[in-house]
């Protein structure tokens, strides 16, 4: 099982309940509400809202769990600031948005802590789907095929289910355990989830087709990407991920004291507040463009800014400075050489190109399934993928969006 | 600055502010610091033959967050010796000989009982009296309180009893659990009564408790109906004060109570006729400090409405108050939406098509086929496609249909946005008409 967890500071406080109530009581309770259309999951948001104000919370949580069966999760993890709560009629008039994402996260948790399960009363189906891959959108998929009685084994060759909501979110934003209860309350349905095993390794894809009437894909992305400079093989560069994996489901990288981050986005400035809350004093990201290009959202930037991460604009790596085989500088173009005991490289992930490539009946186009927006359906009609394999990236919620609608796909062709 | 001095049947006094009858006139200590803190007046809580309460007394109904926005009560009258209430009272006037001390009174329907209570209490040096015959619970099962106000001729009886022998001005204090309020208004004028205050608190259950199935205010597993004041009321206490006011066989000054919190709520009642203004529940939630911004905010209303004293608004409102037969039924106004400060929320929207006229409309929602069909062919709405865009992208923005458009009201009612949508005269060129004219000339 998952380690004793690193507590890290939250993020944001939970609402406390009458706070909750309050806020709840702001909400306009919109017609065709801007927030629900802003979500990819579509949550009746002023439903769950009305609900919450009344203290109907186990109503509040199956509107939301009805939409979004990762509604946990996505309270936590959803960039709700571009999202429900950038759409919030209240910005138009200079107002604070409604704290969706705090009010979904209050009836989420009051759901698990009172052991919730899903309200499915499933007739069986005598179909049979594998979904390839534990993470967001193969547990929305799941879950959803569930609901038509369609029996459903994950495989997933990590240890742990759950994907980066296990092994990729920073640990303020959203803990492994909560990712397990999120898995359980999915397996709970009657999923069968086998991890360790990697399809096209320890289980075949001929075994898997003959076995199952359809096969979903929701595997992701891979490791982080190398730079490709010199030095990158140094002791002490390692890469986002499986840093942050391993502070998170395993023990600590060592950081040092003077931390360099090297990227722009969400996952750079995760690793770099990571390392900070692990002991690193100085914490640097490292940037190849200008401050106005920076790919992370700004509520993010913001973030690292005041957890005292330090911004260096315009610095692009040409290699890695070591002393007895163990990294101590980065060199930038211009000459400029940042000291640092550690690298954390964060520059997006790789595409899972060789398993993705196993199953050759499927159309890969730039290291991305092509599907059919609609019902997720692959050039193989046996195929379905959604995700990040199939959009290169996203957010959680996408995934989860994704992932139920290729399970109704599914449902339709099985049908 | 205005003069907010009174002259009430008599009682004088430096503001028109009283402490209502109830817990935060209990005692002389509480009213003395009410007066340091600005009141003018004090109505004593009710001074009788000591009664037993219980425990638990209050309860309340909160809206969305806002606490009390009624309160309930079954506390009786005072549970102190009559005694140790008429001492006070005279310390309080001893120390405070300006401000209004009004004594109120509930005995048992003896003649007597009224005559020893009225005179121990004048001896102690109020400056009035108020007959309590409007107390809804408890006292009422014991012949007393709104046993004795909801019947005219107890109230007449009393009331004459009282002026037997009373040297003050005597107040009577109406009850509103009663079909027409103004039938106690003439029975208390016809005892003599010198003024009137109104109203009592309304029969009333605030809630029940889901866990326990027992309603509020929770007595050992058991409850009863209790008094409702606070806020909520405000809107009945308007009308039953309106009511006497414009009652031409009543005409006495009467001492407004339902709901006051705010200088605002105080100016609508001297608009419709109010003397003096009393509350219990807003400083039972904010304390006697209530009162500061209550002086301040009306002192300053009247300064910029030009009124230099409190008789110069006095019932200015009574005249806009008709029957209905008499409003003019070819006024009309239409609902026009602002595009520019529209937040997109269509609570109009739904607010018409659900609860009003169905004549709002939103782009991609169609209307539904009846409606359609009967509507006319071609909408003349509001907004017109707006030529430049604003916040609010515009394929959100309702539009109304002003050809349907019934000016109810209820869109602006809804609307979030203060100033967004305005009801706008629509001048008809029809000459003012009322339904009695119609009648009249058909």
């Amino acid at each position: 099982m998952i380690k004793q967890e690193i507590a890290f500071p939250e993020l944001h406080p939970p609402l406390a309940p009458q706070a909750a109530i309050a806020e709840a009581n702001r909400c306009l309770f919109c017609f065709d509400a801007p927030c629900a259309s802003a979500c990819p999951t579509h949550i009746d948001v002023p439903h769950f809202i009305k609900q919450i104000a009344t203290r109907n919370l186990f109503g509040s949580a199956e509107t939301i769990l009805e939409a979004n069966v990762l509604g946990l999760s996505c309270s936590r993890v959803c960039p709700v600031q571009v999202l429900c709560e950038g759409a919030c009629v209240y910005h138009n008039v200079n107002q604070k948005p409604i704290a969706i994402g705090l009010l979904q996260r209050h009836s989420m948790e009051h759901f698990y802590q009172a052991a919730g399960k899903l309200p499915y009363k499933t007739i069986p189906h005598a179909k049979k789907v594998a979904c390839v891959g534990a993470g967001p959108a193969s547990l929305a998929c799941a879950a959803e095929l569930r609901k038509h009685g369609i029996d459903v084994t994950i495989f997933d060759k990590r240890p742990n289910p759950g994907g980066l909501n296990t092994y990729g979110v920073a640990q303020y934003k959203f803990t492994p355990g909560d990712s397990a209860r999120e898995v359980e309350l999915v397996r709970a349905t009657g999923v069968e989830i086998r991890a360790g095993i990697a399809i096209g390794e320890s289980l075949s894809i001929d075994d898997l087709e003959r076995e199952y009437h359809a096969i979903f894909i929701g595997i992701g992305l891979g490791a982080t990407q190398p730079l490709g400079i010199p030095g990158e093989k140094l002791r002490g560069v390692f890469n986002a991920l499986e840093f942050i994996a391993a502070y998170k489901t395993a023990e600590p990288l060592p950081v040092g004291n003077c931390v360099a981050v090297i990227g722009g986005g969400n996952t750079a400035i995760d690793a770099a507040v990571a390392a900070k809350y692990l002991g690193a004093s100085q914490v640097s990201i490292l940037y190849r463009r200008s401050e106005a290009n920076l790919s992370a959202f700004a509520f993010e930037y913001e973030h690292a800014r005041s957890a005292g991460i330090s911004f260096v604009w315009n610095a692009r790596p040409v290699r890695f400075v070591g002393y007895q085989h163990h990294v101590n500088a980065v060199e930038c173009d211009g000459d400029m050489v940042v000291p640092c005991e550690t690298v954390i490289v964060a520059i997006g992930q790789s595409r899972l190109l060789e398993t993705l490539q196993k199953i050759r009946t499927i159309e890969v186009r730039n290291g991305q399934v092509v599907v059919n927006p609609q019902t997720g359906q692959t050039a193989d009609p046996k195929y379905f993928a959604a995700g990040d394999c199939v959009n290169g990236g996203r957010e959680v919620v996408d995934a989860a969006a994704e992932g139920k609608r290729a399970a109704q796909g599914i449902v339709q062709w099985l049908t | 600055m205005a003069d907010l001095s009174v002259q009430f049947a008599g009682i004088r006094c430096p503001n028109p502010f009283w402490l209502a009858s109830g817990p935060p006139a209990n005692c002389g200590d509480q009213v003395m610091r009410a007066f340091d803190a600005g009141w003018g007046g004090a109505v004593w809580k009710t001074i009788g033959e000591p009664i037993v309460n219980v425990s638990s007394r209050y309860s309340s109904v909160d809206l969305n967050g806002y606490r009390m926005m009624g309160l309930n009560n079954i506390e009786l009258i005072s549970d102190r010796p009559i005694a140790d209430n008429l001492r006070e009272i005279s310390e309080v006037k001893r120390r405070y000989p300006n401000h209004a001390v009004i004594a109120s009174l509930m005995v048992e329907s003896k003649r007597e009982a009224w005559h020893d209570i009225v005179k121990r209490a004048e001896d102690a040096g109020c400056d009035g009296l108020e007959l309590n015959f409007g107390c809804p619970h408890g006292m009422s099962e014991r012949g007393m309180g709104s046993a004795v106000g909801q019947v005219p001729e107890y109230a007449c009886m009393i009331t004459e009893w009282v002026k037997e022998v009373a040297r003050t001005p005597v107040l009577v204090k109406l009850t509103p659990n009663i079909s027409d309020i103004r039938a106690v208004a003439r029975a208390a004028k016809k005892g003599g009564a010198d003024a009137l205050s109104a109203i009592n608190t309304i029969n009333s259950i605030t809630g029940i408790d889901l866990d326990t199935l027992t309603p509020r205010p929770d007595v050992g597993g058991k409850s009863s109906h209790g008094g409702y004041c606070g806020p909520a009321v405000k809107p009945i206490a308007l009308h039953m004060v309106q009511q006497i006011a414009s009652d031409p066989q009543v005409q006495l000054p009467i001492s407004a109570i339902g709901g006051i919190s705010s200088w605002r709520d105080a100016a609508e009642f001297i608009l419709l006729g109010a003397g003096t203004l009393q509350a219990c529940t807003a400083p039972m939630h904010y304390g006697f400090r209530i009162v500061e911004d209550m002086l301040d905010g009306l002192s300053r209303w009247m300064d910029s409405k030009g009124y230099a004293n409190l008789p110069a608004f006095r019932g200015l409102s009574l005249p806009r108050v008709a029957d209905w037969q008499h409003l003019d039924l070819n006024f009309k106004v239409v609902a026009r939406i602002n595009p520019a400060t529209c937040i997109g929320c269509q609570l109009c929207y739904t607010a018409c098509w659900d609860g009003a006229h169905q004549c709002i409309h939103v782009e991609g929602h169609a209307k539904p086929e009846a409606a359609a069909a009967a509507s006319v062919a071609t909408i003349v709405s509001t907004p017109a496609t707006p030529t430049v865009s604003h916040a609010t992208p515009a394929k959100r923005i309702p539009r109304v249909d002003e050809q349907e458009c019934v000016g109810c009201n209820l869109c602006w009612l809804v609307c979030p946005v203060e100033n967004c949508i305005s009801m706008v005269r629509v001048d008809k060129g029809d000459q003012p008409q009322s339904w009695a004219e119609r009648v009249q000339s058909l």
